[in-house]
């Protein structure tokens, strides 16, 4: 046998409290993160007809009938552009959230086989939800650009904060994924409540209108939702809407206490999933 | 000197039973605090203090694995062995001990964990790995390796979903047979899968442990822990009952089950039979004339029936049938009825030839009876005795030189002869 260049000692002892989050050991494993994303988006539309056409059809969609109801019949206001391209840029970044949530939060039950029979860092579970969501998001994005085009945007130095934004939609929808996945290998009630509070986050989020439709002094607070801070980011590097200024501040610090207490709950919650799964 | 691989010390693993077994719905909880709210200060609400509910699955279980020892782990279902292979390979935390692994660890409690249908064959093999533990560069190096073992080469490019479930296990068998860690720790996967694949696998396991790896293997399979690891360690409720040579483990084992073994024996109060005819002892004896439950298959043998005669001038003739796999494999009785005068303990022996019944495990069912004019019978018992035939393939057998598993449950030693065709 070939001399052993490293000899891992591997220490098994029960823990106690809280866990380190040990980052090494997750690096270590950054290959599995990549095949269980890979395998993800490999999957999404495997035997579907129009394949990643519906990464377009669905938010497509989506604008026309916000677009109908809420720009011409109910006349929400759109801070002056046009109101399917004010919704449209809401629904992308709002999408990439909510499929990473829906993706991470029920990681750990659909493949409850994985973890109970191999061992890995089951960081990269939840993890591997985050990434996928962006195949479509890019996809979408591409008819965005159409849009903008369309209705006259041009380039603006503005868009360099773009990849902020879409960063911290992943980030929220990590720090959400984690906390809802630890808690769905115990209590299977998340996996009924993800759709429901997805559906229901659609309209607490300022997609269909402006956070500015909202009282000056209820601002700030509506930057604990973080993805108001960063859907109204987003709408404000691409088109140049108000600002979200405090708004943002607020929605950024929530996603690091969001990521942050996410990782130590879900280190807390580990030792017990391929107990309860 | 620290040439150990694995170290467990004091490991013990707690589970709940009960009321809160596996997943729970929110509502159960809050119900149940909302019936018993001070359920949790009368009770304390911690484990020590609640034994009804707690079931120790693991418990003071320590031992040490020299690098590149063959150790099987044998026990009844529930002993342990799963989650003794579950905490080492760090996927459950035990409650209380510890254990040390020196070496890079892999473990197949299961194969094909991960196997996606939609995705090929190619994408499994990568996939797989990677779950397994592989790198990228190993995986691609063995790939063609991997799947000329497996054999299916022409479908590789298909999606899974199309192969038959025995390709699957073949495709997921060969990566798992590729892994190269320092030590393995195996869950009776060759219990899948067809015969000429447990083959290739048994192979690779004994190349594994010839290599100087260290393997760790649960398995229910007597015959092939004999001929596989010389070292067993005997789990029963979760606490390690035997360590030792492999032969005399499996023996414990098979003698620990129920009180049968290769021997029984019964007070004359409550042995089986009738007042002019009892039971009282049964014994499979090796050549030497010790009682042995564990035989290897070139081993001749003597089944020993003791009984006691309670009428004088009985006449009677014993019946012995030996059953495997649920079906009686033969039975052999006395030629002629023999007849004592005297009440007292008596004993009749059958004399079983080597090279007779293959390997696995057997029971013997004893029938004594009188078929002279009226019909009688004194005794009838089955599973009297059990005990377990192995080939350790040392010596001339049925097996010559051929490991895989042979069909049947008779192995006669028979004569073999190729020619030209006249």
């Amino acid at each position: 046998m070939k001399s052993i260049i490293s000899e891992p000692v591997i220490r098994i002892r029960p823990s106690r409290g809280w866990v380190p989050v040990h980052l090494r050991d997750l690096w270590a494993y950054h290959e599995l993160f990549y095949f269980l994303t890979w395998r993800q988006i490999k999957v999404r539309y495997k035997q579907t007809v129009l394949g990643f056409a519906w990464a377009i059809i669905q938010p497509v969609m989506m604008m026309v009938v916000f677009s109908l109801f809420f720009g011409n019949l109910l006349g929400v206001s759109s801070e002056g552009t046009p109101y399917p391209l004010f919704s449209y840029a809401a629904l992308l970044p709002w999408n990439l959230f909510a499929q990473g949530v829906a993706l991470s939060s029920n990681s750990l039950v659909s493949e409850a086989n994985l973890v109970k029979k191999v061992y890995f860092p089951r960081l990269a579970m939840p993890l591997s939800g985050i990434l996928p969501p962006l195949v479509d998001f890019l996809i979408g994005f591409l008819v965005l650009v159409g849009l903008m085009f369309y209705f006259g945007y041009g380039l603006t130095l503005r868009m360099l904060w773009l990849p902020v934004f879409i960063i911290l939609a992943m980030l929220t929808a990590a720090g959400i994924g984690l906390w809802l996945s630890a808690i769905n290998a115990k209590y299977r009630d998340i996996g009924h409540i993800v759709p429901f509070l997805i559906q229901l986050g659609l309209f607490v989020s300022p997609v269909v209108y402006p956070a500015s439709l909202l009282p000056q002094r209820f601002q700030t607070f509506y930057g604990l939702n973080p993805m108001a801070g960063v859907i109204e980011g987003f709408r404000w590097t691409l088109l140049g809407t108000e600002p979200p200024g405090y708004l943002i501040a607020v929605s950024a610090a929530i996603v690091i206490l969001l990521l942050v207490s996410g990782l130590y709950y879900f280190r807390h919650r580990e030792k017990e999933f391929a107990d309860v799964l | 000197m620290s040439d150990f691989a694995i170290k467990a010390e004091n490991l013990g693993k707690l589970y709940r039973t009960g009321q809160f077994v596996g997943y729970r719905n929110l509502q159960e909880n809050l119900s149940h605090a909302l019936l018993s709210p001070f359920r949790r200060f009368r009770d304390g609400s911690t484990q020590a203090t609640k034994p009804d509910n707690y079931i120790w699955a693991l418990k003071d279980v320590s031992f040490q694995v020299r690098q590149g020892e063959v150790v099987g782990i044998i026990g009844r279902n529930g002993a342990g062995k799963t989650t003794l292979l579950r905490i080492l390979t760090r996927i459950t935390e035990p409650t209380e001990g510890g254990a040390e692994i020196r070496g890079r660890v892999s473990a197949l409690l299961e194969v094909g964990t991960g196997f996606h249908p939609e995705l090929t064959g190619r994408e499994n093999v990568y996939l797989n790995g990677a779950i397994l533990g592989m790198k990228r560069y190993e995986i691609k190096r063995k790939f063609d390796e991997i799947v000329e073992f497996s054999g299916v080469e022409k479908f590789i490019d298909t999606p899974l979903k199309r192969y038959s479930s025995g390709m699957q296990v073949r495709l997921a068998f060969s990566v798992a047979a590729h892994l190269e860690p320092e030590i393995l720790l195996v869950d009776e996967v060759l219990a899948v899968g067809d015969a000429q694949f447990q083959k290739k696998c048994l192979g690779k396991m004994e190349n594994v442990s010839k290599e100087g790896r260290t393997v760790l293997f649960v398995s229910h399979n007597m015959a092939a822990i004999n001929r596989l690891c010389p070292r067993a360690i005997l789990l029963d409720n979760g606490r390690l009952v035997q360590d030792g040579h492999s032969v005399s483990v499996t023996n414990a084992y098979l003698n620990g089950e129920a009180g049968v073994g290769g021997q029984r024996t019964w007070e004359l109060e409550e042995a089986p039979g009738t007042d002019e005819l009892r039971l009282t002892s049964i014994k499979l004896l090796k050549a030497d004339g010790t009682p042995a439950s564990v035989v290897e298959v070139h081993e001749p043998l003597t089944l020993r029936i003791g009984y006691h005669i309670g009428q004088p001038g009985l006449s009677f003739r014993c019946a012995a049938l030996f059953f495997t796999q649920g079906v009686c494999a033969f039975s052999t009785i006395e030629p002629s009825e023999t007849r004592q005068e005297q009440i007292g303990d008596y004993f009749s022996e059958v004399f079983i030839p080597p090279n007779l019944l293959a390997e696995g495990e057997y029971t013997v069912g004893i029938t004594i009876f009188n078929s002279r004019g009226i019909k009688l019978q004194f005794v009838r018992v089955r599973d009297t005795i059990t005990f377990q035939i192995f080939d350790p393939m040392t010596e001339p057998s049925a097996r010559g030189d051929y490991a895989e598993n042979l069909a049947g449950v008779m192995r006669p030693l028979l004569k073999w002869k190729s020619l030209f065709r006249e």
